[in-house]
């Protein structure tokens, strides 16, 4: 165990999933409740363990588990390795990740397939990791497809009900298209590396050293560093739910509430981020690419929260706002800022989760009830779930000194000294993001209570089990960003200094002064924002639909979302299935037909062959004995025994020679 | 007295357990099926010997048997086996094995069918061991006989159609076949052999007459690749699969998915590679199109397929691309990625056929849209489903993944060495653009599968279904050793691997010097 430390890490969620599966039902659901808790538990302190031991010396820990794959050229370990980029990773993910399994214990209380859910969710965590600790390529890739399998599984977790399925089915089906990028950028980087530098290797270290000798390469007309980083980011568009991949994201709220949070929030959907941070180094080497990224990332965060703005559902709002920070991370990786936008993984991880899980604590309450529009008045019944959430909205909205202030804060600064329409574009999102979170907030806990006689009576704060991983993760959210602070008041920049020797760090040259003035602004964005919440939906409750009212058309719009998801379907999807449809026919009718016609062909040549078989080649023998037969009976009636008759022929035959003779003598 | 000997020993048991049977008077059912069983378990367990006892360091052939047997025209008994046909003698046994369990519940003419079944091990094993192209010759004929009456008896409402069109669409490949065997027996390098190992150790045979306008051991190689490709099956001669299929009994299927189309690629890897090296690199990009097209038509195919077992027969159109692709680039990774996907498509596609059997058994349907709802009737059916579909998805984790994985990496860098159509396609990115299009196939494969899953086993449970009786202890063990095979191997392939590696690297080296 002391040499497989990583290893273990991953092991535990992974037995405890194989063994809840098999054996769950049998135990009964303290055990497995235990069992999974216990076993997520147990690897976030090996994590941790591991995590202080690599803080100790910095030297990265490498634990080669067995060879994978060997070829003549290619050896492929099944290998972990824990860097600073990595150990920020396995912390949140076994943290967060244990304390959505204790909530998930009484969330989940009342469901027949309780074992079922452990079960994926245990399965969730160890692919997670071994996406994040995989030190080649390839495993990487085993967890990245294995957590879209989670994630397909615990979408569809309430499969009986169609929708769900098409939304697992979805996910799935939309992931496929970027990691079919993902594959081929993975593809051309193996090919270029190994015919330039004749290196043949999935490793990222290898990688990294030798990235250098690719640069003279084309792929298709691009450079190769372009090519590759361009496919590995529409990879990651998928998984991240990006511009224009993202429309799985919010059907996928379809799962239990605290799989949207762990899988939908805090981790599987940042994976894309954490992908580009391992390749910083080819990512910064190809400059088209990070415009396309800080582009596509920028349009997504205002996009996504636009959309935000006009859902009803507590969970869609929170899925929209998902897809929107997400597109806040990318634009900080697209400045070159890869620091920053891990930064935002952390704190978004903390405060998502937070907002997700204390939804899930209002939908428990209200018995499952998702539609803001019925709830409202609900700070009074629900006190512990109404303070984690204003402390949610708080961080997500960038007030100081949440956790959100700080990363938002430094993504920001970042922008500013790189583009200022990326700037504004952000600081415009941030707006919008404080205005529809504090929406969100008001028309829950605000006003008056709309719920039906029989769920207010059922009314209730969630158990203990909810509420201390709920309070937990506010804690965190207040805390979570006093790791990287402002330039201006430089308490501590412990994060980037961390960070620095797995990923590409860098400082903006900017004044301290602007930068003061920049927060400044933000801050006061943000509050204005939020006031402006207040008046809509607080003390004029009337205003939206008069607003509604005034821009119907723009409404329309948000509301449709775009109409993103008819236009898929009128392009891709019916077009695929009607190609289907039209090369089974195809195949039927030509294909098949033709072998078909073939055998028609032949049994016509062989009723030809036949019929001159059986006229010609076999009528012919029939001719002769028919003319054999006939010659005979003629014949044998000169042979009737009157003797007149043989005298006749023989006088006639006499005559006839004697005629003969005289001709031929010319007599 | 065993092991020199054991490819004959695996061959022929079935045959003796074949021979048993006939003697068992036909009320002895149980006697039947119980013969059947250990003749077909002897095959397995010296498959594991095998196994176990191949050394993974030697290049040439092994367990090697050699008698002169008509020695006026040079025809010999020769059986061996190297890394490319061991795994399939393995997948044959195993396979076998399992189709016997699942035939139990067959209820006409029990003694008829396990004849049949293990006159057809006998020739399958044969195929895959024999090496003289006689000897190949004619196992490859004897296995066409025993699958004709095996659907064509045993099979569905259309078994005759069916029978009738795998029979003649095989012997077509066959008499090109056999017209190319005679070609490079009379014309080949003297004295008049049939010996595989001696013709393909020449570094290309017939590289100097001219006929029908083209070198000799072109028109050969594409004689030969016809009669495989129609196994294989390859686009465009692939229509009598899903017929055959479909009407099949399962085990039936599970054999022809499973083990017969393998030996189309088979074939190709062990008689058209290495005679005709030079004509297999002229013809690899034409290979690599036809593949790409195997994929994707197959896959676009299956999505619309409403018969549950049609769906999975055009499935294995598109993964046998896959092995064609590999083929065609001809790299080592290329190669060992088609002769791992033969291995892993075998395993998955019988558990695919299988379930498709269970389910049929009980609902006598096989629409996709008769279902829905059945992982709320039947759970534990619905897991082994699960994965033998991600299986199949090629989903990282399990042996699929690693193959095409391994046939995607080979063919993106076979741009390199290949000429293709005298130097018609040098320069022209034909392998990394065929590749990127095979990757869509990972697109295409996922829809279509979870599509057929979330009819089949999602949404609610219709009343009539609710009765289902979930998988019973009997089907569970033809399934279970295949699922585990499935992750096992995509968590640690290198068993596996490992017997291919020093045929396949020596090759490969042969294959790319040759041409």
């Amino acid at each position: 165990m002391e040499n497989n430390a990583l290893l273990w890490i991953i092991l535990f969620p992974l037995l405890s999933s194989i063994f809840i599966r098999l054996y769950g039902k049998g135990v009964g659901r303290k055990a497995v409740s235990l069992i999974a808790c216990s076993s997520v538990g147990v690897s976030f302190v090996l994590a941790v363990y591991a995590v202080l031991a690599f803080a100790s010396d910095h030297q990265v820990q490498v634990d080669h588990v067995f060879l994978w794959l060997r070829t003549d050229q290619l050896h492929t370990w099944f290998r972990l390795s824990l860097d600073s980029l990595s150990a920020v990773m396995i912390c949140v993910i076994t943290g967060v990740g244990t304390l959505i399994h204790v909530y998930s214990t009484g969330y989940m209380h009342h469901e027949k397939a309780f074992e079922r859910y452990f079960a994926y969710l245990n399965l969730f965590m160890a692919m997670m990791l071994i996406l994040v600790l995989a030190d080649n390529f390839l495993l990487m890739f085993v967890g990245w497809e294995g957590v879209g399998l989670c994630s397909y599984l615990l979408i569809g977790f309430y499969y009986q009900d169609h929708k769900n399925a098409d939304a697992g089915k979805k996910a799935f089906v939309v992931n496929r298209v970027g990691d079919f990028a993902f594959i081929v950028g993975l593809l051309s980087l193996f090919w270029a590396l190994g015919t330039q530098a004749g290196v043949w290797s999935f490793d990222f270290a290898v990688i990294r050293d030798h990235i250098s000798s690719i640069s003279s390469v084309q792929i298709l007309g691009l450079s190769a560093f372009t090519f590759i980083s361009l496919m590995m980011f529409i990879g990651a568009t998928g998984k991240s739910a990006q511009i224009p991949l993202y429309v799985w994201l919010p059907d996928a709220m379809a799962g239990p509430t605290p799989v949207s949070a762990l899988i939908h929030a805090a981790t599987m959907v940042t994976s894309g981020i954490y992908m580009i941070c391992r390749l910083s180094f080819l990512f910064d080497a190809a400059p088209v690419t990070l415009e396309v990224i800080s582009w596509i990332g920028g349009l997504t965060a205002l996009f996504a929260a636009t959309m935000a703005l006009v859902q009803n559902d507590i969970k869609k709002v929170l899925a929209y706002s998902t897809v929107s920070q997400l597109g806040y991370m990318f634009l900080a990786c697209g400045v070159g800022a890869y620091a920053s936008g891990m930064f935002h993984v952390v704190t978004h991880a903390f405060f998502k989760a937070l907002l997700f899980l204390g939804a899930g604590s209002v939908i428990h309450a209200c018995s499952h009830e998702q539609d803001m529009r019925k709830m409202g008045g609900l700070r009074k019944s629900l006190p512990i779930t109404f303070w984690i959430f204003v402390i949610g909205t708080l961080a997500i909205s960038g007030m100081f000194p949440f956790a959100g202030f700080f990363s938002k804060d430094e993504i920001l600064w970042q922008l500013w000294n790189h583009s200022k329409y990326l700037w504004f574009l952000a600081i415009f999102t941030a707006g919008l993001t404080s205005f529809y979170m504090f929406r969100c907030l008001f028309m829950t806990f605000w006003g008056e209570c709309k719920l039906d006689a029989s769920s207010k009576a059922a009314l209730h704060e969630s158990p203990p089990s909810m509420t201390i991983p709920l309070i937990t993760l506010a804690v965190l959210s207040c805390v979570g960003g006093w790791v990287w602070w402002p330039g201006f008041m430089p308490l501590t920049q412990f994060f980037p200094h961390w960070l620095e020797s797995s990923v590409i760090v860098r400082h903006p040259h900017g004044s301290h002064f602007a930068e003061l003035l920049l927060t400044a602004l933000s801050l006061l964005v943000a509050l204005g924002s939020a006031s402006m919440a207040y008046v809509f939906y607080v003390s004029n409750i009337s205003l939206p639909q008069k607003c509604g009212a005034k821009c119907k058309a723009l409404y329309k719009v948000f509301a449709n979302l775009y109409y993103v998801d008819e236009i898929y379907e009128a392009l891709f999807v019916r077009p695929c299935k009607s190609l289907s449809k039209s090369l089974s026919v195809f195949d039927q009718k030509y294909v098949d037909g033709f072998v078909n016609g073939m055998s028609k062909v032949l049994r016509l040549v062989v009723f030809i062959m036949g019929s001159i078989d059986r006229f010609i080649v076999d009528g012919l023998v029939h001719f002769f004995a028919y003319l054999t037969k006939t010659m005979g009976i003629w014949v044998q009636r000169i042979q009737n025994g009157h003797i007149q008759m043989y005298l006749a022929v023989l006088v006639t035959g006499v005559g006839f020679f004697i005629a003969l003779y005289l001709g031929y003598f010319g007599l | 007295m065993l092991s020199s000997h054991i490819l004959s020993w695996m061959t022929f048991t079935p045959l003796l357990g074949a021979v048993i049977v006939l003697m068992i008077p036909k009320c002895f059912e149980k006697a039947i099926k119980i013969v059947s069983l250990i003749t077909t378990a002897i095959p397995l367990t010296m498959a594991v010997y095998l196994f176990q006892h191949f050394d993974r360091d030697q290049v040439g052939m092994q367990f090697m048997e050699r008698h002169q047997w008509i020695p006026s025209f040079n025809i010999q008994y020769i059986m061996g086996t190297d890394g490319i046909s061991v795994t399939m003698l393995m997948l044959t046994a195993l396979l076998s094995f399992l189709c016997v369990i699942a035939s139990w519940n067959i209820g006409k003419k029990v003694k008829g069918y396990f004849f049949l079944f293990l006159l057809l091990e006998t020739g399958m094993m044969g195929v895959f061991a024999a090496l003289d192209l006689f000897l190949f010759y004619i196992f490859w004929e004897v296995m066409l006989l025993p699958m004709y009456f095996l659907i064509g008896i045993w099979g569905g409402a259309r078994r005759e159609y069916a029978a009738i069109k795998f029979f003649i669409y095989t012997l077509v490949g066959s008499v090109f076949m056999l017209l190319g065997f005679l070609a490079i027996y009379f014309w080949g390098p003297s004295p008049h052999s049939f010996d595989m190992i001696v013709l393909g150790s020449q570094g290309g045979i017939l590289s100097q007459g001219i006929l029908f306008g083209l070198p000799m051991s072109k028109v050969v190689f594409l004689a030969l690749f016809f009669g495989f490709a129609i196994k294989v099956p390859m686009f465009p001669f692939h229509t009598w699969l899903p017929d055959a299929h479909v009407e099949a009994p399962t085990a039936v299927s599970v054999i022809l998915a499973g083990v017969l189309l393998k030996m189309g690629v088979y074939g190709v890897f062990r008689i058209c590679y290495p005679f005709f090296p030079d004509a297999a690199q002229w013809f690899a990009p034409i290979l690599a199109i036809l593949a790409v097209i195997n994929i994707l038509y197959g896959g676009l195919c299956a999505m619309n397929q409403k018969d549950i077992k049609k769906l999975v027969a055009y499935s294995s159109v598109s993964h046998m691309g896959y092995c064609l692709l590999g083929l065609a680039a001809m790299t080592f990774m290329g190669l060992e990625g088609s002769l791992f996907q033969m291995f892993t498509h075998g395993t998955s596609t019988a558990m695919l056929f299988l379930l498709v059997g269970v389910i049929y058994d009980r609902a006598h349907t096989r629409g996709v849209n008769d279902f829905g709802g059945l992982a709320s009737a039947m759970p534990k059916y619905t897991f082994v489903a699960m994965i033998a579909f991600f299986a199949s998805m090629g989903l990282p984790g399990l042996s699929g993944f690693i193959s095409e994985v391994f046939v995607l990496l080979g063919s993106f860098h076979a741009d390199a060495h290949v000429i293709g159509f005298d130097q018609a396609f040098r320069g022209q990115n034909i392998f990394i653009i065929c590749t990127i299009f095979a990757a869509l196939g990972v697109v295409i494969t996922a829809a279509y599968l979870l599509w057929t899953i979330q009819r089949v086993f999602l949404g609610s449970l219709p009343e009539k279904w609710s009765t289902l009786k979930d998988i019973n202890t009997r089907e569970l063990i033809t399934l279970v050793p295949l699922a585990f095979l499935a992750i096992a191997l995509g968590i640690y392939p290198m068993p596996i691997l490992d017997l291919f590696h020093k045929t396949l690297s020596h090759f490969s080296q042969f294959l790319t010097a040759g041409g």
